[in-house]
């Protein structure tokens, strides 16, 4: 992370979107978002739900927009455990660690997916079909243990439910 | 055919993760092909998670029968079942009398009946009395001496009284003022939030309307999480629904009274709970705690007055305005006033959401709305108040639901989780399940909280890994207590409550890890061992194809044998033997 902020080059913000017309608002979808820190974490949001994760000129355009500080962004993306800095693959399995699923076994459920994939948690497998996240509850805690496959909550899986998950999710990526 | 007045199908993220949806649709095609008069409902979730797909045929006087794990095929016998009057048999039927019977239903009045997304069926169910009360009939001074009356204490965790906080935030001068929603339900094991925004959404925008007519507030946020989206689309829709029908914007049903309000999704930082981080977070910052005073009911969000209420607290206020504080504060102890929620879970036979009047022992929850133990198992302990709370041991069972009695044990109401656990639960492995949690949650600000809760996690890491001291033991409590009056935030304050209680009433289970190698209840990974009994095994190599790590081979008879070096105890050879000959044993002398 190493481009300028829009306050580091000495020139007021209030010139910040003459300047580069193009980087900022692109097709005018940000128009709706306040030029104020405020909306710092919307954007980012809006980012990630469109591009899958943010990249560093995503933080700049959205410094820009909010008329903040690059580090303030980037220290906001870093905080909060929602944001990706980097490319998910196209599915995406989160085992849910809450408590109910951690008595009744999700780590079992986790070395599973750590074994089918070959990666670690917040690793990417290398053909970039799959991505395994941890999450810390999903509020479905008498099905546990729960995982949840881009954003469809699977109840109760054990083993043999992850190996299914797993290669349903092969085969729509070959 | 006998008279039926609708079918109900609980689709919540839970119903629909447990397949409700496509229960739904062919009860629909059923009625349908049928071509019977029965509107086929799609209600929030009744709280009795252990039965679903959960379908409800509810008869014109009101009766209603259940249907447990319903799948699609169940369908046509169902809805035949309503035109005939018979009743659930066999694997539907579902015992609900104990489980339903016991609770005390204010908050969760509507969940699971009404549909979520009808802003008429609300109005139906006396929805928005209590705000056209206070509009008509009262001063948003006589709206806070209500509250102040029924007692109802924040359902967040910190059991603030609701009242003297609106008082606070009421005699400040400066405007505008904000009415926060806090929907950020973090606690691992907690999810009365989500149930009763997935369920009964226009509930909470009429408790905040009545918050913020007593306040003076103009403009209002709640704060949910972005991991519940569904609550979020029906939060969005109510929120529309209330804008077309007047209950939201300029002059409230005709009143001097105006309000409106945004949704903020949080973005997955669970000190965000907190209330000056929740700020913070809304005005686009990292979610960290400040100092307080100024408390948010002087300087809050943007420097202005604000006052931030949970969502089950604002469940509570529409209740409280239509029947009157004293019909509230009839139930509940002498300093807890009214009912609380609890997730039910871990295992307990009959889990969900349920209701229950303050006082309540956990054992009568446990063991009669839950139906005890899973497996005919033993009660250990409860966990409550999720990482902030504690374990409550078998032996103070009787201890009511209230806040100082629950305190007294070194647990919290809290949000209300309550995990249930058994003999098969380690308690040492509970404390660092928590602490890690708490650790990675910590937002860095107070050094104590920061590298305090590191310090005790890579005790108990060692406890569990076989390599823990009694002097680990001692400076980990001492270092608990420090953690404790160092923090700024509850965060801190509450993180080593874990390992505290659990610590008091379950000493001789961190003794046997610490001076004898093992796990009572198996569970540490480190501390266990794999054997085969050769005289049970058939040879049959199963385990030995299943193994991960390669680490079982020929025996030196018609068995197989595993090497305990090479063993990484994943426990697979155990759960396929067909034979059960894999043995674990735990503790040093049996290596």
């Amino acid at each position: 992370m190493s481009s300028p902020g829009p306050e580091q080059d000495g020139k007021g913000d209030r010139d910040v979107g003459k300047r580069t017309p193009v980087a900022v608002g692109l097709d005018g979808r940000w128009a709706a978002f306040p030029r104020s820190p405020e909306s710092i974490i919307p954007l980012l949001q809006e980012v990630q739900q469109r591009e899958g994760f943010i990249s560093e000129q995503d933080c700049a355009r959205v410094a820009e927009h909010a008329r903040a500080p690059m580090s303030t962004v980037f220290g906001v993306a870093t905080f909060y455990a929602q944001f990706r800095l980097r490319r998910p693959g196209r599915h995406t399995i989160r085992v849910c660690e809450g408590t109910a699923c951690h008595v009744l076994g999700s780590d079992r459920v986790m070395e599973a997916c750590k074994e089918l994939l070959g990666v670690d948690v917040g690793g990417t497998t290398a053909d970039g079909v799959l991505t395994l996240e941890s999450v810390r509850c999903l509020g479905c805690c008498s099905l546990s243990p729960a995982v949840m496959v881009d954003g469809v909550i699977h109840a109760r899986v054990g083993r043999k439910e992850i190996e299914k998950i797993v290669a349903d999710c092969r085969k729509d990526a070959s | 055919m006998k008279a039926v007045r609708e079918i109900r199908v609980g689709l919540a993220t839970c119903g629909i993760a447990a397949g409700a949806q496509a229960v739904y649709d062919a009860v629909v095609r059923e009625v349908a092909a049928a071509e019977l008069p029965i509107p086929v409902k799609r209600v929030g979730c009744v709280g009795m998670c252990y039965g679903e797909p959960l379908v409800e045929v509810v008869a014109a006087d009101g009766s209603v029968n259940r249907y447990g794990h319903a799948q699609p095929g169940d369908a046509a016998g169902i809805v035949g079942d309503a035109v005939a009057g018979g009743a659930p048999a066999g694997d539907l039927a579902v015992d609900s009398d104990d489980f339903l019977g016991r609770q005390v239903r204010i908050v969760l009045e509507n969940c699971g009946c009404i549909d979520p997304e009808s802003l008429e069926e609300y109005r139906s169910c006396d929805g928005y009395r209590g705000l056209e009360r206070a509009l008509r009939e009262m001063t948003p001074g006589e709206v806070v001496a209500e509250m102040v009356a029924s007692g109802l204490r924040g359902r967040g965790g910190a059991g603030f009284p609701t009242g003297t906080k609106w008082s606070l935030t009421a005699k400040e001068k400066a405007s505008p003022k904000y009415m926060i929603c806090n929907a950020d339900e973090g606690d691992p094991g907690a999810f009365m939030d989500r149930s009763v925004l997935e369920g009964d959404p226009h509930r909470v925008l009429e408790g905040m309307l009545i918050a913020a007519y007593a306040i003076g507030a103009s403009l209002g946020y709640v704060y949910v999480r972005a991991e519940y989206p569904l609550a979020i689309a029906r939060l969005k829709r109510a929120i529309a629904d209330a804008r077309s029908a007047g209950l939201l914007g300029e002059r409230i049903l005709g009143s001097d009274f105006s309000f409106d309000l945004k949704i903020k999704e949080g973005a997955g930082a669970f000190v965000c709970g907190e209330e000056t981080a929740l700020i913070a977070s809304i005005e686009g910052k990292r979610g960290m705690p400040r100092r307080r005073p100024p408390y948010p009911s002087t300087s809050g969000l943007h420097g202005k007055p604000t006052c931030i209420n949970n969502v089950e607290t604002l469940a509570n206020i529409p209740w409280i305005l239509r029947r009157g504080a004293a019909a509230f504060a009839a139930y509940g102890t002498e300093t807890s006033k009214g009912t609380k929620v609890f997730a039910l879970a871990g295992k307990v036979k009959r889990s969900g959401l349920i209701e229950v009047p303050m006082g309540m022992t956990i054992r009568d929850i446990v063991f009669g709305i839950g139906g005890g133990i899973q497996n005919d198992g033993e009660l250990k302990a409860v966990q409550m108040g999720g990482p902030s709370g504690g374990c409550i041991p078998a032996s103070l069972a009787d201890t009511p639901v209230d806040y100082e009695a629950l305190k007294a044990t070194g647990a919290i109401v809290g949000s209300g989780g309550m995990i249930v656990l058994d003999q098969e639960t380690c308690m040492v492995d509970v404390a660092r399940f928590f602490l890690d949690f708490t650790q990675k949650e910590s937002c860095g600000k107070c050094t104590f909280c920061r590298v305090g809760t590191k310090r005790m996690l890579e005790v108990l890491e060692r406890i569990c890994a076989g390599h823990g001291t009694t002097a680990d033991l001692d400076r980990m409590l001492d270092l608990g207590r420090k953690v404790k009056a160092n923090s700024l935030c509850a965060l801190g304050q509450t993180a080593p409550n874990p390992i505290l209680t659990t610590a008091a009433y379950f000493r001789d289970e961190y003794a046997a890890h610490i001076d004898e190698g093992a796990c009572p209840a198996k569970v540490c990974k480190a501390l266990l061992h794999f054997r085969i009994d050769a005289e049970a095994c058939r040879n049959c190599k199963l385990c030995t194809r299943q193994c991960p790590a390669s680490a079982i081979s020929d025996g030196d008879g018609p068995y197989q044998r595993i090497d305990p070096v090479a063993c990484v105890r994943c426990g697979r050879c155990k759960q396929v033997c067909p034979f059960g000959a894999v043995e674990v044993t735990t503790g040093r002398a049996t290596t």
